[in-house]
């Protein structure tokens, strides 16, 4: 992984000294809240329900697992023990005193990390499939490209007050794990028919009140030129993108309202005059940083290994764990392991200072010292060699992180929701533990196969809902909670923005109309589809009226 | 006159506060002084001003409650969340330990 | 208002003239874009320094033909947020090559300042006096810097390759 050269290091601890002297600006008076609340937010310092809240990037989702062990050491000292892994790949934490936080980026800084660009109307943390590197269908790593834009974009003097937040995501191979889709710009690593290998380009995806899935505005960007274009989509969206509505103004509206076909003139016209300029990168610096993400010194395993096979016959938990949480490696010998943050009746995507430390261990012992955050709020040991499964799964389970559901209905995406975040109409947290309690068999989550359920308390869409096969949106009905239900979205190569199947449900009928759902897609499944295919064939009628029919 | 009490976040630790009876902050709603009529509603204001001025706390506001056997209770309910913490979270995560 | 260039804080010599303003007969002025257009023969008939101010929503665009007639350009940010002007900047530095005061007007915060003096900025209307030091500050506080823009301090990059040159 990319490690910090002397540049990098005097630059992260310069920006903890400018946020320390700021912090101190507020606390003796000298910052008022409105002129201190934009610093903050381009530290990563949001100040939520309870308390602040810091959020830390995790670039393309990849840590060491010395910086694990440095934020389960954060969340023990200054915060409550824990941390909340995103669907940005990042992690928050939720209860750090406005005091600590220069000390806490200082700790960050210490380890190669910092909360920079987590938040406010600037590029923010890019984001990446969570296989990058060992995925068996990958056609290049896709963090070298995420970390040349990780530098550029840092403190961008001409992009970091947009009309509102931009954000990245890269996936280096056809099956598409990083939601690019649904992001102001989706890269895709492919090749064209010389077999070179460049970008597709998309722009204009996003969620939020108006969700649009990304349009491709260039099939095939050659390599080199990766930050001219990128700077001509910033600079086109930065002089055009609406700042009249706070609700109009990322770049998918900007690209709804001029038209693809335009926006791709105009950005193709701006191009034309910064290609081959002082942005592009130098010769050999594409290179320098692709040598960060070398492959592991991987042995030379053979294909199988029969202590696993073993395992897998007499012992049917670890089987079924190895169906869901684990996938094929590129690398003969090895595989790449999810470890599971979702157990039943458990608050997605956190995980304790404790397990943070032991999972650094499992790291350092079977995965190269290396820990992946998923947009599924999940991590992964990324190369885990076949023959350790289980004795790694042994472990797992003892930490309660070797719950069998990845993809599956209880492998949950949730936003804090009510519970936490100022700006959210309902609770997430508690529908999301209502949900992997109801079904916590997991053989009845296996017989329901592969279902991404998404739950998100208000119409910014943190937690993906538009994007879930079953998607739950809270709404608040004069006081009360309700949950709206969509269906049919997709975060993948297939992406899809799920339909309204009626009206909305109260808290306590929410799980059951979930069941209902799910029982009517078991009723009208064929040949062992998928609920998404299933949906797709029969639409909306059967499940509005089973849901409905009654009422 | 609907009572209200005064909230806002402690600018050090960021901790939600009630205005008090005694001038004071504290992280207890039962604490908070219960407005009811004109007089003492603008004493609440110009108290969140003046703390904000002080640098005690941030973005104070005014919150609808009832009194009822002692207690005080916030009519919405993202502000019983603010007062009573996280319905779920933190305790859920840590039991996994 | 006070005027921050170079690090200290100079006399301004500029007037800023309102729509329907009279032009006075001498001094150096700074007008909109609808009056440079509006006026243009007279206002270039002046022999003293002409400026022009651009609102955040005018593009380089609109003054790039005219940029030999102009000794100035103000730069609006209407609130800190609108960052339209950083793009505008480095247009008319970067693309067409204008080589007189540019100029911030508006919401120009300290925090701001290292941002817009890298995308072309050299001067800056500021709320106060405690300017100066908050320059020196801003200028001096983070030292890496890892894309080209305007300006001419050397990138991350291009250190990384002297250095590896030097080796």
């Amino acid at each position: 992984m990319y490690r910090y050269d002397e540049f990098d290091a005097a630059f992260v601890h310069q920006r903890v000294e400018q946020f320390r002297d700021q912090v101190a600006r507020r606390l003796n008076g000298s910052l008022s809240e409105d002129e201190f609340r934009p610093l903050r937010l381009m530290n990563g310092l949001y100040l939520q329900l309870h308390a602040y809240m810091l959020r830390v990037a995790i670039p393309y989702g990849t840590l060491s697992s010395r910086q694990l062990r440095a934020l389960a050491e954060i969340a023990r000292r200054y915060d409550k023990g824990y941390g909340h892994f995103t669907t940005r790949q990042n992690i928050q934490f939720n209860w750090p005193a406005l005091a600590d936080i220069p000390d806490i980026l200082l700790a960050l800084a210490n380890v190669e990390m910092h909360a920079i660009q987590t938040s406010g109307n600037c590029i923010r943390n890019v984001t990446a499939d969570a296989f990058a590197g060992a995925a068996a269908d990958e056609i290049e790593d896709p963090r070298v490209t995420c970390e040349i834009i990780r530098q550029w974009s840092t403190l961008h003097p001409e992009f970091s007050f947009l009309p509102r937040k931009f954000k990245i995501a890269v996936t280096g191979a056809p099956t598409d794990r990083a939601a690019v889709a649904v992001h102001d710009i989706g890269l895709k690593i492919v090749r064209n028919d010389a077999g070179e290998v460049g970008f597709e380009v998309a722009v204009g995806g996003g969620q939020g009140r108006t969700p649009m899935i990304a349009k491709v505005v260039r099939s095939f960007l050659p390599r080199r030129y990766l930050l001219s274009y990128l700077e001509a989509v910033l600079r086109v969206y930065n002089q055009l993108g609406r700042r009249d509505n706070l609700y109009k103004a990322r770049i998918k509206i900007l690209v709804h309202e001029v038209g693809t076909e335009t926006l791709t003139q105009m950005i193709e016209d701006e191009w034309a005059l910064i290609k081959d300029g002082p942005v592009e990168l130098p010769a050999g610096e594409q290179e320098r940083i692709g040598r960060y993400f070398a492959p592991p010194p991987f042995a030379n395993l053979p294909a199988e290994a029969p202590g696993y096979e073993a395992e897998r016959r007499r012992n049917e938990a670890f089987a079924a764990w190895t169906r869901t949480n684990v996938e094929a490696h590129w690398q003969q010998g090895y595989a790449i392991v999810t470890l599971s943050l979702k157990p039943a009746g458990g608050v997605p995507g956190d995980a304790t200072a404790e397990q943070m430390d032991a999972i650094a261990d499992l790291a350092d012992r079977y995965s190269f010292s290396e820990i992946r955050v998923s947009h599924h709020q999940n991590l992964i040991l990324a190369h885990v060699p076949r023959a350790d499964l289980p004795d790694l799964w042994r472990a797992l389970v003892a930490l309660g992180l070797a719950t069998a559901n990845i993809g599956r209905v209880s492998d949950i995406i949730a936003c804090p929701g009510l519970d936490f975040c100022s700006l959210a109409n309902a609770r997430s947290i508690p529908v999301a533990q209502r949900l992997s309690e109801r079904f916590r068999d997991l053989d009845r989550a296996h017989d329901i196969g592969e279902l991404r359920l998404n739950i998100s308390g208000c119409i910014n869409a943190c937690g993906h809902h538009h994007v879930g096969h079953i998607g739950i949106l809270g709404v608040d009905k004069k006081g009360e909670e309700f949950y709206q239900i969509t269906l049919g979205g997709s975060s993948a190569e297939d992406a899809a923005l799920g339909a309204l199947v009626g009206p909305a449900f109260a808290a306590d009928q929410v799980v059951d109309a979930v069941e209902t759902i799910i029982e009517t897609y078991r009723t009208h499944r064929r040949n062992g589809e998928r609920f998404l295919d299933t949906y797709r064939r029969v639409g909306l009628a059967p499940f509005k009226e089973s849901l409905y029919a009654t009422a | 006159m609907k009572p209200q009490i005064l909230t806002a976040n402690r600018l050090r630790d960021g901790i939600v506060v009630f205005f008090t009876r005694d001038g004071g902050w504290s992280e207890r709603i039962d604490d908070s002084w219960v407005s009811d009529d004109e007089a003492s509603r603008a004493e609440l204001v110009a108290a969140g001003e003046r703390a904000v001025a002080a640098g005690t706390v941030v973005g104070p506001y005014l919150i609808d409650a009832a009194v009822s056997g002692g207690h005080i209770r916030a009519d919405r309910l993202r502000e019983r969340i603010r007062a009573a913490g996280p319905t779920a979270g933190s305790e859920q995560t840590l039991k996994y330990v | 208002m006070p005027l921050l260039k170079s690090g200290s804080l100079v006399d301004d010599p500029w007037i800023s003239l309102a729509d329907g303003e009279p032009l006075p007969a001498q001094g150096a002025i700074i007008v909109s874009l609808k009056r440079w257009r509006d006026e243009r023969a007279d206002l270039i008939a002046r022999t003293n320094g002409l400026g022009v101010c651009l609102a955040a929503a005018d593009p380089a665009a609109a003054v790039a033909a005219d940029l030999p007639l102009l000794a100035l350009i103000a730069l609006e940010f209407p609130t800190f947020r609108d960052g339209r002007a950083y793009s505008t900047a480095r247009l008319l530095r970067e693309r067409f090559g204008f080589k007189g005061e540019l100029r911030a007007v508006g919401n120009v915060l300290r925090d701001q300042l290292l941002f817009m003096h890298r995308c072309g900025f050299d001067a800056f209307e500021v709320k106060d006096a405690a300017a100066v030091d908050e320059w020196k500050q801003a200028m001096s506080e983070i030292s890496v810097f890892y894309q080209t823009a305007a300006d001419s301090r050397a990138t991350a990059i291009q250190l990384r390759q002297q250095r590896r040159s030097q080796s």
